[in-house]
């Protein structure tokens, strides 16, 4: 044991003597542990919350029984059901209007409610009381209330006109929605011992059969593996993932290099240990307790950063979950034991994995065998010639990927492959374009340049990988998050085609702001709007209702379309769908479908389908008038208006003295154009925010590279001095070399990186999003990444450069005298 | 992920504890100080006049009722089984019965069957005023959710019989005829059963005289039984005393006909609460005083991590009563939301017989 301790003392003292290396070490394992567990702890955060949003809606993760055509039925059935040994629960769900919000309504019987719902709302120990007896209580989440901008207990009326029970925060509720008992649910929806659905337990009860019970009434809808929220964000996840996984795995570039160069540095140390009479098996011991140790506080360090990154871009996180998908996600962390468990293993494992090559290496240290001069060459041919067909296998697996596969996973996967593909032809590629170099060059020292360039190729290709990885995905996510950008503000243009959007409290108000709209001479047009919620073959959809006016039909962002299609839809029989609901359900114009109402199936034409970004539902476009008589309760509270521009400040300050309107309720094109903008572009902060980490750490994975080469590299380099090449001049070639490399692999990044993006658009965002953009090269956006990528060459380059400039002849001359 | 109660079952359960009541044991349990007759509920008071059918329907001026089977039972091949059915009946609160959901009753469900190598059980809740559960006088019928108590054709109001029992659960059911020759039975004082010395009572009437027939399932498979049966009915307002912690509870079929009920209210000082009655095979009753019955329990047993006396000495020396009774199945334990031990049982010395014994607070 003392041994042992001894032997790390001295292994250590070498970390002591070379403080830079150590921080080199320590800086890429952190960095590996840190995005690799940020991205974690975002990701378990989000999916948390889904958890709990799938909870509470009641659905997904529970089978359940809805009515025939998704409309309400009698709570008869259910009773008839728990007499007849079903563990059903009875839920009831509307939208009500609370201070000018519309907001989901949740009855809920938490008597039958079945544990395995998982985490309801809590009610909770004695809350249950409260809950139920007079006056009851209203759950909301803590942004609902706030939103309402009223505090806990308040009664606030309903758009019925009856009060809700006293408000009560519980923080595990999603925002959004109220959660009541469900005999005041009924009250408020005026729903008089109806019911919308019932939840079944995973009591396996002995039971009658379903169809003896309820006759054809109900139908069993059976529990999915995962929630509607979590299948449509699983897009974003992954591609969250996959940047972790890439940072990580350029965290582990710099590890390897570090941990290269200190062996390269301590081989003289460990021979002489070994020499000692120190067991090859205990020093062996000894570097990997080192070795982990090191890890170890690495990854304590790490998992502080990741944390800090997580909460940093938690915000942005939660508002592109929500703009993209509706998704609402707590702005704060909760960890869990097992996050900072799995980060500390991941430090660790990282570590063995980066230094495996080192261990390997040391465990097979001959003791009295001297520097072997490097049989380079050919093991390097070898090597190309494997990793070349190893590229090659995996780029045909891409291409077989794009061709057979069809989904999300199969998407990333041509992703992966091609990076990977890619990654492994690089130092092939270089190869051919130094050799290239070499024949073409006639002086001894241009030969010279770039026959030494070939050699340093091995110790620096790992690097230039990471270079080329993190530079493609740059370029590949820049352009389609700018063509995104792009197809987005133009079909914003498209869409507001109202220059003011109100929304009124209720019908009545409408009705009166309305009259009193009509009387003023500024207003050209008022247009009705309305929506409302139905199913098709049990996918939730949005009907969303159109004024028959010539603003909305000049405007709207249609994709497809009969040449009739404006008038088809004013005879209430056709509608326009949305390019998501026309995928999912495999549309095209001339398609009929029917959709669930209260009063039994419309069968619809579609006659266009139109783009419809950032909206998670598939949605589906008519006449608001055959809308109405379709859906007769729906609010029709929602107006826009179509005003002379000067005239609009005036108009907008009368409605909001006369009607009490406040910001969210009235709104202004340009204010609802910038909002809409500003959604979206923090949609895409994290994307940028990970993007920017990746090629920081790629830079650093440069520069350790570097730092490890530079010093391995002096017995190639004095040689050159010797022959009276001063050291600047040794420094700016060098410096050059770098430069030259660097530059070669950003340009391969350039068509690595925008087939990146044509995957992403072309395959990931349809599956993902259901929309697919148009594919848009940005020459200029391409040469700002390649000057960062040689700006971060140069910076990693400039330190080893400055330091050959700056090296004491002694040093130089000390080469000759050295046995390595 | 700290303190997330969710809605469920056993936080259900906590909440109707927590209101002083539940079940016969839960209310023995001790959860006083949240209010007697006073708030609204009707008080139990000596020298109530039981009317029949009324009584068997539910009086939900009290804040707790219950309607309680038990049977001892075998098998052609002579095998020992018991049945417990039970229906609890809680108000939230008090005031007249309010229609639909807003109706204050909550009704909680339990059932067993207990074999010499087997306890299976189940347990359901459902809120009153919807017809998911309730009970009703004429003609009998007592619910929840697939579980059953029913008044045959012809059944008699003072025998409340022949009934018919159904209960069923993920792994076991039951199906029972009960029929009876004698009227049920008032216990205490004409039905005013005391609980503590400091005046805590409930109404209390039983059935300890019914002949059941009819079949038990475990496993699927059904087999064809014959035995007695008791049921109990008993309800009140006022919780228990708050230094009473458990409850024992005994109801004894002699072979010579006698019918015993004993129970014991076990008090945080030691100073137990003992009581009973002594039913002749005529149907006339007696009560017993604190100071006639001794209650001895015997070694421990550990039964789902707590230490349970299924083993005990009874002695009633004015009847000449001596006996040791056993338990069929020692692991008899209600893994419910209120978890209780609850099995059929065997006594010999003096007197023979089976019962049922019923232990809560350990």
């Amino acid at each position: 044991m003392t041994r042992m301790i001894w032997i790390l003392a001295v292994l250590l003292s070498h970390w002591r003597r070379h403080p830079m290396q150590l921080a080199t070490l320590l800086i890429g394992l952190i960095s590996a542990t840190a995005l690799w567990s940020g991205v974690q702890a975002l990701n378990q955060q989000a999916r948390s919350s889904y958890d709990r949003a799938a909870a509470t809606f009641g659905g997904a993760r529970t089978a359940t029984l809805v009515g025939r055509n998704g409309a309400s039925f009698p709570q008869q059935l259910f009773v008839d059901l728990r007499r007849a040994g079903w563990p059903v629960s009875p839920v009831v769900e509307g939208r009500v209007q609370v201070g000018g919000r519309s907001l989901r309504l949740l009855g809920i019987e938490p008597v039958t409610l079945p544990a395995s719902v998982g985490n309801a709302p809590a009610i909770g120990k004695a809350g249950l009381q409260p809950f139920l007896t007079p006056p009851g209580e209203t759950l909301v989440a803590p942004e609902t209330l706030s939103d309402l901008d009223l505090p806990e207990g308040a009664t606030p009326p309903a758009s019925g006109g009856m009060a809700l029970p006293p408000l009560r925060v519980q923080p595990q509720l999603v925002p959004g929605v109220l959660v009541v008992d469900i005999g005041i649910a009924q009250k408020l929806l005026d729903m008089p011992d109806r019911v919308s659905r019932l939840l079944i337990g995973n009591a396996r009860t002995p039971r009658a059969a379903l169809d003896r019970v309820v006759g054809d009434r109900l139908r069993l809808v059976g529990p999915e593996a995962e929630s509607d929220l979590e299948r449509l964000t699983d897009s974003f996840h992954l591609n969250l993932t996959a940047f972790g996984l890439l940072s990580f795995v350029v965290g582990l570039f710099i590890v390897n290099s570090a941990v290269g160069l200190a062996f390269e540095q301590r081989r003289p140390m460990l021979r002489t240990l070994r020499a000692c009479g120190v067991s090859a098996r205990l020093l062996n011991t000894v570097l990997l307790v080192e070795l982990v140790s090191l890890a170890l506080a690495a990854g304590a360090v790490g998992l502080v950063c990741g944390y800090l990154i997580a909460a940093a871009l938690l915000p942005d996180v939660a508002a592109s979950l929500r703009g993209l998908y509706g998704a609402q996600i707590p702005g704060e962390l909760t960890l869990r034991p097992q996050w900072w468990l799995a980060g500390l293993a991941i430090s660790i494992v990282g570590a063995l994995a980066a230094s495996t090559a080192s261990l390997v290496k040391a465990a097979r240290l001959p003791v009295l065998v001297a520097a072997q001069p490097h049989a380079w060459r050919q093991a390097q041919q070898r090597w190309l010639i494997l990793q070349g067909a190893l590229a090659l296998a995996i780029f045909a697996a891409a291409g077989g990927l794009l061709w057979f596969g069809d989904s999300l996973v199969a998407g990333f996967a041509v992703l992966a492959c091609l990076l990977l593909g890619a990654a492994l032809a690089l130092p092939a590629m270089l190869e051919v374009v130094l050799s290239w170099g070499q024949r073409t060059a006639h002086r001894a020292l241009a030969v010279w340049f770039w026959a030494d360039s070939r050699q340093q190729l091995s110790g620096l290709s790992l690097a230039l990988m990471a270079l080329l990885l993190a530079l493609a995905v740059n370029v590949g996510v820049g352009t389609m998050v700018e063509t995104f950008s792009r197809t987005f503000v133009g079909w914003l243009d498209g869409r507001l085609a109202a220059d003011v959007y109100l929304n009124a409290a209720d019908n009545a108000q409408a009705a009166e702001i309305k009259a009193w709209l009509q009387r003023r001479p500024e207003v050209e047009a008022i247009l009705r709007g309305g929506r409302a919620d139905s199913q098709i073959d049990g996918t939730p959809i949005e009907i969303l209702g159109l004024a028959d006016q010539a603003t909305i039909s000049g405007h709207w962002p249609l994709l497809q379309s009969t040449a009739d299609s404006w008038d088809r839809l004013r005879a209430g029989n056709a509608g326009l769908a949305s390019e998501q609901l026309a995928r999912r359900l495999r549309l095209t114009v001339g398609d009929r479908i029917e959709i669930a109402t209260a009063s039994g199936n419309w069968p619809i034409e579609v006659v266009g389908i139109y783009a419809d970004y950032g909206n998670p539902k598939g949605q589906l476009a008519v006449n608001i008038d055959a809308l109405l008589r379709h859906f007769p309760d729906i609010p029709q509270t929602r107006l826009g208006l179509r005003v002379a521009a000067p005239a609009i400040p005036a108009l907008m300050s009368a409605l909001r003295d006369k009607f009490g309107l406040d910001d969210r309720n009235l709104l202004d094109q340009a204010t609802l154009k910038a909002e809409s903008t500003r959604i979206f572009n923090r949609t895409f902060a994290v994307t940028g925010a990970l993007n920017a980490f990746t090629l920081g750490v790629a830079g650093v994975a440069l520069l350790t590279s570097l730092l490890t080469l530079s010093h391995s590299r002096l017995p190639q380099l004095a040689p050159l001095w010797a022959i009276g090449i001063t050291r600047r001049r040794l420094a700016a070639i060098e410096l050059l070399k770098t430069m030259s490399v660097a530059l070669i692999t950003a340009l391969l990044a350039l068509p690595l990186g925008l087939s990146v993006a044509w995957c992403l658009i072309a395959v990931v965002n349809v599956k993902a999003f259901g929309w697919r953009l148009p594919f848009d090269v940005f020459p200029l956006q391409l040469l700002e990444l390649l000057a960062v990528a040689m700006l971060a060459a140069l910076s990693a380059a400039l330190l080893p450069a400055l330091k050959l400039a700056r090296m004491q002849p002694a040093t130089l001359i000390k080469i000759f005298a050295d046995e390595r | 992920m700290s303190g997330k109660p969710a809605i469920s079952r056993r936080a259900f359960a906590a909440t109707i504890l927590a209101l002083g009541l539940g079940r016969r044991a839960a209310w023995a349990q001790g959860f006083a100080g949240l209010g007697t007759a006073a708030d609204g509920f009707a008080e139990v008071v000596p020298g109530r006049h039981f009317a029949f059918p009324a009584d068997h329907g539910p009086h939900p001026d009290f804040r707790i009722e219950w309607w309680y089977v038990t049977a001892n039972l075998v098998d052609a091949a002579g095998a020992a089984h018991g049945i417990q059915w039970t229906l609890f009946r809680q108000a939230m609160r008090s005031g007249p019965p309010q229609p639909g959901w807003a109706n204050q009753q909550i009704w909680m469900g339990h059932a067993a069957v207990t074999r010499a190598d087997t306890h299976r059980y189940g347990e359901t809740f459902a809120r009153g005023g919807v017809g998911e559960a309730g009970v009703e006088a004429t003609p009998f019928h007592a619910w929840i959710d697939s579980w059953d108590m029913r008044g045959l054709d012809g059944m008699r109001d003072r025998f409340i019989a022949p009934l018919e029992l159904k209960a069923s659960g993920a792994d076991f059911g039951y199906t029972l005829r009960l029929d009876a020759d004698r009227p049920l039975v008032l216990q205490g004082v004409d039905g005013y059963s005391r609980k503590s010395q400091r005046g805590q009572a409930s109404y209390y009437f039983s059935q300890p005289f019914f002949r059941a027939t009819g079949s038990v399932t475990i496993d699927d498979k059904a087999v064809a039984v014959t035995g007695q049966a008791w049921m109990d009915r008993e309800w009140s307002s006022q919780p228990l005393a708050t230094d009473q912690i458990g409850w024992d509870w005994f109801s004894l079929h002699l072979t010579g006909g006698e019918k015993l009920m004993l129970f014991r209210l076990r008090q945080a000082d030691g100073d137990d609460y003992c009581s009973g009655n002594w039913i002749s095979p005529d149907g006339s009753s007696q009560q017993l005083l604190p100071a006639q019955v001794k209650m001895t329990p015997m070694a421990p047993t550990e039964v789902a991590g707590r230490k349970l006396p299924t083993a005990w000495r009874i002695e009633i020396p004015q009847r000449g009563l001596a006996v040791q009774s056993h338990a069929l199945n020692a692991a008899s334990w209600m893994g419910t939301s209120f978890p209780y031990w609850e099995g059929p049982i065997v006594f010999g010395g003096s007197h023979d017989g089976v019962g049922y014994l019923e232990m809560t607070g350990y």
